[in-house]
């Protein structure tokens, strides 16, 4: 006799209200590790904050170049735009740099290049541990 | 703030120590994955920047 089975229809899980995760995804972004602090995994906060910030500061020590929203080609502006927005991610690491005066134009050199590629990572990891901190807040992590 | 001059060896260890460490961190569920896979990406990083390295360095001629 065959034996039909009906798979159930995977469940979508219901998302967090907007009032839970938002203050944590902010302070996720304005302090590297915040989101994690604020939702008590300071083991992993540490970790995070650590990480990035010290590759933010040798960014800087290696007077990496900021990208500023620029147009152009396609290729042009996807670059500057799209380096603007992940330096900016670093949040108050970044807006502090910037608020403090630091410009730093592009120049030759590799040790500039990997300082304007380090700045870029930093933002870009810290989009990682935002979304890290989402998914816990929203109980698909621990 | 001081200058930092590395070469390109020290500055692709330190990208790929920090990167690492942030992998590893939101990648895994328990703390011995977390490790394993923090220590599993920075080997892959240095395997790779040898290798391209070589690569590079066998190209020129």
């Amino acid at each position: 006799m065959a034996e039909t089975k009906e798979q159930a229809p995977k469940q979508k899980q219901p998302s967090a209200p907007l009032s839970k995760w938002l203050p944590v995804v902010l302070v996720a972004w304005l302090v590297p590790g915040g989101g994690h602090f604020y939702l008590k995994r300071s083991g992993r906060g540490i970790l995070l904050a650590v990480s990035i910030t010290i590759m933010f500061l040798l960014g800087i020590m290696m007077r990496g170049a900021m990208f500023e929203p620029m147009r152009g080609d396609l290729l042009t502006t996807i670059i500057y735009y799209g380096g603007f927005l992940a330096d900016l991610a670093s949040g108050l690491l970044y807006l502090l740099t910037v608020w403090l005066g630091y410009s730093q134009p592009e120049v030759a050199g590799h040790v500039h290049d990997y300082g304007t590629k380090f700045l870029v990572a930093a933002g870009l990891m810290n989009v990682l541990a935002m979304v890290d901190a989402f998914e816990i807040v929203s109980g698909r992590k621990s | 703030m001081p200058k930092l001059s590395l070469s390109h060896l020290e500055a692709a260890i330190l990208f790929a120590l920090f990167t690492s460490v942030v992998l590893g961190v939101v990648t895994k569920k328990t703390d011995k994955e977390r490790m394993a896979y923090g220590l599993r990406s920075f080997g892959y990083f240095v395997g790779v920047l040898f290798g391209l390295a070589w690569l590079m360095y066998l190209g020129h001629g």
